[in-house]
């Protein structure tokens, strides 16, 4: 009987028909690719891309190098070094972050107490050379400088769900 | 013995104890921030309390209430966990939420207990109080805003230390831990403060930001920096030690640990030798270790036994020492020194040298005399041990030698070394006592008269009752880690052998300093060929045509052994930096060079060396306590004991060797606080 059944099939080519008739439904339904880098997918205000390290309105950096964040990373991508500034303030005297380390899970920015270290919305941060994805702590800043309008929105759109 | 039962486990505890003590000997955790074992009871926290059955129906501060036979003692009902998360919300109402930026953060009382028995959320929604900030000097920070007001600072200040300098002014609320007038802690033993202090309050000025407790590898270790031996931990980042803490040791230092050998770490990263260097033409100039070994091997070539020395420095390791005293020997030299001050030994007997009572028997001696030393500043921590005999009450101390504030009262008979060939009303004191002891310091024996110095110190401990079957009573205090177990190898003169007075000047050819910075090296003879082995650029590497980097005691397995003869081990923390080698190592492969290959390739095979030289070091970290068995005394003339004075040798407590010496908090210690110690002092 299955033999029966399989030979029908092949002779009235109902695979081939099927087939062609998927093809010509999503041939003419919308198309879901979209013309990046032109145009580019909405994404969450959770969404964990490149990092960045905040300030305060008034130019402060935020970070005080409590070192949680690099306590939690998993992947160990973090390096903060530390020692009183001429103020007496504790501050980071390097904080680096390996990007090719890191596995983006976010656990920095949930172990900040200060909402420093943040990941940022921009996930568009290929580069050349390996070296370059060695970020310090001036290009933390300056992610930060540069991002910052969509940082805050960002924790603000989030902050009734923490 | 009381019996006591603790959530249903009983225990005895002697008669007197606290509550405390049974629950902890139950093995039972009570939660606790002012009380303190070796501290009196404030009884001020409130955080140790515990429901006790048939007593009124109140918690208990355990720390305060003494226990009684048959007390039924719960350490973890209802109304203990409540009474506990009640006193943890009123400590914490004006404790500030910093922990993110306090360096205690990670190993704090207050943070853990608040974890184990607080509450889950404040209620307060007031002020919180602030308070300024105190300066307590160069070591410890203060952030009194943090503080809780336990006084465990006070009280060790005042007990321990014997400086009554911090107090609190008024009270409730605006109570404020304080120096009065704002002052330095004129006290060696203040990073202790630090220890002691369960938040964030006092912690290490030189140490602020640096490090958090979870990034660093602990490893044990023995303190160098003076003769007591120290156990110290040594805590380290990749290849930096960043801070020295002391490790429990009830026999050597408790729980303490003086500043110099917890503060003087630093100087580790500066001024080292990282490099060997050949001296041509007059001028240093970098080389490899097959250079610099070939220009000594060169140079030693053809030199006689005799016109070759070797003296050791205060820092050396046992191991070091055996390797190049084998070496001397192979050499052909008896010309060997530990003794950079030209102190008088007899190493005829062991306890002719070492600290024969124990650090931990000076809490049995019922009289003191002092020889020619300040234990304060040559000991700190054998001094705080005095001190703790002496506030036990009824233990008189006498002192021949200059006048210092030891922190207890001495009786201070005259800076006259006669004194003691004569008679005194002080000696009657010591024959009447059960167990009196003396200290003969290196400022009583680093003289011309020393070994009649040393004789007389110990005729007079023989007719005062001191040398007694099971008591001994005479000690001599060492400054140099080194000392006793250079002398227990014979790192001395042999037959023939000259003395380090006598290699300087042009007596030998070739001298070989092992970390010896301690002399005058300008009296080294202008033809004398000098090999320095060491870590830091100091006075020997400067007169020294080769330099052979060597490993500090933070960077080496080594063997110590501390002014009684306790034989400790310290272990490798970090790796010596860029060319430097363990120096035992550097020894062993010049030996192999110049064709004298000493037997030994691995560290158990020099330490079976060390057994065989010496029987003592097979017995670590133990000291068996002995009696006076024999009192014949040692050589030397009492009667010829001069009347010149005499000097004590450590000067600046901070600064007594290459490491504090290049140790930039150790110099702004010696900057601030040895003109207040002087002061103090008059």
């Amino acid at each position: 009987m299955a033999l029966l059944d399989r030979t029908a099939r092949s002779l009235l080519m109902s695979e081939l028909l099927s087939g062609m008739a998927l093809t010509m439904k999503y041939a003419f339904k919308r198309k879901v690719t979209i013309n990046y880098p032109y145009e580019k997918g909405p994404i969450s205000p959770r969404f964990k891309g490149e990092h960045a390290l905040r300030r305060y309105p008034n130019g402060e950096e935020r970070c005080i190098a409590c070192k949680l964040c690099e306590a939690v990373c998993p992947a160990q991508a973090i390096t903060i070094e530390a020692e009183p500034r001429d103020d007496g303030s504790r501050r980071t005297t390097r904080y680096d972050i390996d990007m090719t380390k890191c596995i983006y899970c976010g656990l920095c920015e949930e172990a900040c107490p200060v909402d420093a270290i943040v990941e940022g919305p921009n996930f568009e941060f290929a580069t050349e050379t390996r070296e370059e994805l060695f970020y310090d702590k001036a290009k933390l800043l300056a992610n930060g400088d540069r991002w910052e309008p969509e940082l805050a929105k960002r924790l603000e759109l989030d902050a009734p769900y923490r | 013995m009381a019996k006591v039962t603790v959530d249903g486990i009983v225990v005895e505890v002697p008669n007197g104890s606290n509550v405390l003590q049974a629950c902890e000997a139950a093995g039972k955790e009570v939660p606790r921030f002012c009380y303190h074992e070796r501290l009196s009871v404030a009884g001020n926290c409130r955080m140790c309390l515990v429901e006790i059955e048939k007593a009124p129906p109140k918690p208990f501060a355990s720390c305060a209430y003494p226990v009684a036979d048959g007390m039924v003692v719960h350490t973890d009902s209802a109304m203990v966990r409540k009474a506990r998360r009640g006193v943890m919300e009123f400590l914490l109402i004006n404790h500030p939420l910093d922990c993110p930026i306090c360096d205690q953060g990670g190993e704090c009382d207050l943070q853990d207990q608040a974890i184990g028995y607080g509450g889950d959320t404040s209620r307060y929604t007031e002020n919180k109080r602030a308070v300024k900030d105190k300066n307590l000097g160069p070591l410890v920070k203060t952030v009194m805003t943090r503080c809780i007001q336990c006084t465990r600072c006070i009280r060790f200040a005042t007990e321990i230390a014997g400086v009554p300098e911090l107090g609190a002014t008024a009270r409730g609320e605006s109570m404020e831990v304080g120096t009065y007038v704002e002052k330095a802690l004129t006290s060696e033993l203040s990073g202790n403060l630090i220890d002691i202090c369960p938040v964030g309050a006092l912690t290490s000025k030189p140490y602020a930001f640096v490090a958090r407790p979870w990034e660093l590898k602990k490893t044990d270790s023995v303190d160098v920096l003076d003769a007591v031996g120290a156990n110290i931990r040594i805590d380290t980042r990749g290849p930096e030690v960043l801070r020295v803490l002391p490790r429990l040791n009830e026999d050597v230092n408790e729980e303490w640990l003086g500043d110099k050998s917890r503060f003087a770490v630093d100087g580790l990263k500066r001024r080292r030798l990282d490099a060997c260097w050949v001296r041509r033409d007059g001028k240093l100039h970098k080389a490899s270790w097959p250079e610099a070994f070939e220009a000594i091997a060169g140079k030693l070539k053809g030199l006689d036994g005799s016109r070759i020395g070797a003296a050791a420095g205060n820092l050396a390791d046992a191991e070091s020492l055996l390797a190049l005293r084998d070496l001397m020997t192979a050499l052909g030299s008896a010309n060997l020194d530990c003794r950079q001050d030209a102190a008088a030994v007899d190493v005829a007997r062991r306890d002719f040298y070492s600290f024969n009572t124990s650090i931990a028997g000076i809490e049995e001696a019922d009289a003191l005399l002092l020889i020619g030393t300040d234990p304060r500043a040559e000991a700190p921590l054998l001094n705080a041990r005095i001190r703790k005999r002496w506030v036990a009450g009824k233990f008189p101390v006498a002192g021949i030698g200059p006048q210092a504030d030891l922190t207890y009262n001495v009786e201070w008979l005259g800076n006259d070394p006669a004194l003691l060939t004569g008679d005194h009303p002080f000696f009657q004191v010591l024959r009447d006592a059960k167990k009196p002891m003396l200290i003969l310091g290196q400022g009583a024996l680093a003289r011309p008269d020393g070994a009649a110095v040393l004789a007389a110190a110990w005729k007079l401990a023989a007719e005062t009752g001191m040398l007694l079957p099971d008591w001994h009573g005479f000690n001599v205090l060492h400054t140099a880690a080194a000392r006793v177990g250079a002398l227990d190898l014979r790192f001395l003169p042999g037959k023939g052998g000259k003395d380090l007075a006598a290699m300087l000047g042009g007596g030998v050819d070739a001298l070989w300093l092992l970390g010896a910075d301690e002399f005058d090296t300008g009296r080294i003879g202008a033809s004398t060929f000098v090999v320095y082995q060491g870590h830091h650029g100091d006075r020997g590497a400067a007169r020294a045509d080769v330099i052979l980097p060597g490993a500090a005691y933070t960077e080496k397995n080594a063997t110590y052994v501390n002014t009684e003869g306790r034989v400790q081990r310290g272990f490798l923390a970090v790796q010596p930096p860029g060319e430097a080698r363990e120096d035992w190592k550097v020894i062993r492969a010049f030996s192999q060079l110049i064709g004298r290959t000493l037997p030994y390739d691995t560290i158990e095979a020099v330490r079976a060396r060390l057994e065989q030289a010496n029987p003592v070091f097979a017995r670590l970290d133990i000291l068996p306590r002995f009696g006076a068995a024999d009192t014949a005394g040692p050589a030397g003339d009492p009667a010829a004991v001069s009347n010149a004075p005499f000097v004590l040798p450590v000067a600046n407590y901070y600064q007594t060797d290459v490491i504090s010496r290049a140790s930039p908090t150790m110099a702004q210690c010696t900057q601030t606080l040895r003109p207040a110690l002087a002061v103090a002092a008059e």
